[in-house]
């Protein structure tokens, strides 16, 4: 890996520091400007939220700030985007994938099964992601330690399962524990509770929750649900149209939104259950 | 997995009944004197056509002659072809195997090269790459296998003389061992040729929509996110998911090639099935067309059982689902 001068005051102290993003599409002959500026970062072992509504950009901004961009017409991707100093978005794909293995980020997704390899079971697909495979311990070892992690009572059979097998909620807790298995510094969860039953949801974040507290790793969570941010994250980004249009501490901004914008997501997310009285 | 497959071959019991009934009556139904065609371009006498129609028991009741037909094939005989003056099984199982030959020789061509051609082009990035695969394929799959057997003749055999021009080659042969197979392997190679490459693109534009399919799934998001190489992604994740129409195309495909490739077979005068059944259908050998048609049937129904099983092993989800 390239080990490039930090530039920036204050870079070192960031994981993740990212200038000026802009990724635009081409869709026909219309700029979609889907990321249009933004400066985000996150600190080490701290857990950040970004929040806007469908289209606001939010899960472009991960994808490209962890370069899983889809195959679509990107027209512009440009920006400064550096992990513990190390350019992204000038990598190589080889560079990108030691980040991706070991000790970098990684990324859950919102809808589980499609995320997960059908034919494959479920041991395999985490043994697949662990951060030096075939050494020290066994892999069937370690995918265990990892399932019993994510809180399941019984690693050896959902190890043996396949995706289909399990419930929508395991699946997600299958996805963590493929992500976690790189012992990654950062992850991505992008809308990692939308596509679950509502007590389903609570599990996750608190097991997400955990893992953050435990391991001291940092956490993106992108997200439309305030109650989620609220819960989990020190600081919050709100998106809308591309532009961060406010950013600061939870607790600053449910009390004292600066933004229009912002006001109106708090607003609209009051009437959600709190659900820190329900045990986290 | 063992109930899987039995309740698979007892749905298929009544099947090949009705498919026996419905087509013994068929050919019952089409116009045309059977004993007529024995003769020819000549006057039938009276006592001839008797003894036939007595031996054969032409005059029976059609529902008589329908029943007596069934529980004869289900006992595995097939009748008499009067214009082979063989038992029809006897000739069935002789050609089979030429069929069956030469199938099996074009699919274990034409398989890994769709897959190939497939993968190729559905993996590129390159849209040039992608492209000229993709218009060779379709131009070759567009080529009727009767006129490309004719160019490979025309080539390979007679100008070039590599190849034999048609035929299986000869009936006493003194080659032996690996001899015999070459001697055979050069009169299969043409046909076989056709067949490949006719299937093969076929096959070729099946994968690749498949794995353009599959690399739009997010768990090859999932597979890069966990930093794996690009043919790690492709061998582990896209290769067998990719596979699954394959599987159905290829199995529909083989079960009825087993019913004889008929203009491939006339071509190249591969005595096989499918130059069996044109002959009968030319002789109203109707015994034969049908004993051809059941077993064709049979094949096909076959390899859809084959094509089931083979499916839930590569797909667990059917396994738990069915």
């Amino acid at each position: 890996m390239t080990v490039s001068q930090s530039h920036m005051p204050g870079a070192a102290e960031h994981l993740l520091d990212v200038r000026n993003l802009k990724v635009h599409f081409q869709v026909s002959d219309r700029t979609v400007r889907a990321v249009d500026g933004v400066d985000f970062h996150v600190k080490p072992a701290e857990c950040v939220g970004v929040v806007g509504e469908s289209g606001s950009g939010k899960s472009t901004l991960v994808r490209a700030i962890s370069r899983l961009m889809p195959n679509l017409r990107v027209s512009e991707l440009s920006g400064d985007l550096r992990f513990e100093g190390h350019d992204i978005l000038g990598m190589s794909e080889r560079d990108l994938r030691a980040l991706r293995r070991s000790h970098g980020f990684s990324m859950i997704f919102q809808d589980p099964l499609g995320y997960l390899n059908p034919t494959h079971r479920v041991g395999r697909q985490i043994a697949e992601a662990l951060t030096f495979h075939g050494k020290g311990r066994s892999d069937s070892q370690r995918v265990h330690s990892l399932l019993e992690e994510v809180g399941f009572s019984d690693p050896k059979s959902i190890a043996h399962g396949f995706p289909h097998e399990l419930s929508g909620g395991m699946r997600q807790r299958v996805m963590i524990a493929i992500a976690l298995a790189s012992d990654p510094k950062l992850l991505f969860a992008d809308e990692p509770t939308t596509a679950l039953d509502a007590t389903v949801q609570l599990q996750v974040l608190q097991t997400l929750y955990r893992i953050h507290k435990e391991r001291n790793m940092a956490v993106v969570i992108i997200t439309h649900d305030l109650g989620v941010v609220a819960e989990l994250c020190d600081r919050v980004y709100v998106m809308q149209t591309g532009k961060v249009v406010e950013t600061a501490g939870t607790v600053d901004l449910f009390e004292r939104p600066k933004h229009s914008y912002s006001a109106r997501l708090i607003e609209l997310s009051a009437h959600r259950i709190n659900f820190r009285s329900a045990g986290l | 997995m063992l109930r899987f497959i039995l309740q698979r071959a007892l749905y298929a019991l009544p099947l090949i009944l009705v498919i026996i009934v419905v087509m013994f009556t068929l050919l019952h139904l089409i116009p045309g004197d059977p004993v007529q065609a024995l003769v020819g371009d000549y006057p039938v006498p009276p006592a001839y056509r008797q003894a036939i129609e007595e031996k054969y028991r032409l005059n029976d009741p059609f529902l008589t002659q329908v029943w007596n037909y069934v529980t004869a094939v289900l006992q595995g005989d097939f009748g008499y072809s009067y214009q082979n003056q063989r038992p029809v099984l006897a000739l069935i199982l002789e050609r089979a195997p030429r069929t069956i030959l030469l199938a099996s020789v074009g699919f274990a061509f034409a398989i890994p090269l769709g897959m190939a051609i497939g993968i190729i082009t559905g993996t590129t990035r390159s849209a040039n790459t992608d492209k000229i695969w993709t218009t060779s394929a379709l131009i070759a799959y567009a080529i009727p296998t009767f006129w490309l057997g004719q160019l490979l003749v025309m080539f390979f055999a007679l100008r070039l003389g590599w190849f034999p021009t048609q035929g299986i080659g000869p009936l006493v042969s003194r080659a032996h061992g690996f001899d015999w197979v070459l001697e055979r392997g050069r009169y299969l190679a043409l046909p076989a040729l056709a067949f490949a490459i006719h299937e093969g693109m076929r096959f070729a534009r099946i994968m690749r929509a498949s794995v353009i399919d599959t690399l739009s799934q997010g768990y090859i998001i999932t597979a890069r996110s966990k930093g794996l190489t690009r043919g790690q992604i492709i061998r582990r994740h896209v290769l067998r998911n990719s596979s699954l129409p394959l599987v159905t195309v290829a199995g529909y495909a083989f079960g009825s090639a087993l019913s004889g490739a008929v203009l491939l077979e006339t071509v190249f005068t591969w005595p096989g099935l499918g130059l069996l059944m044109v002959d009968s259908i030319r002789l109203r050998d109707n015994l034969t067309v049908v004993g051809v048609v059941i077993f064709s049937a049979l094949a096909v129904i076959l390899m859809n059982l084959l094509v089931d099983i083979l499916y839930a092993m590569l797909d667990p989800r059917i396994r738990t689902g069915g």
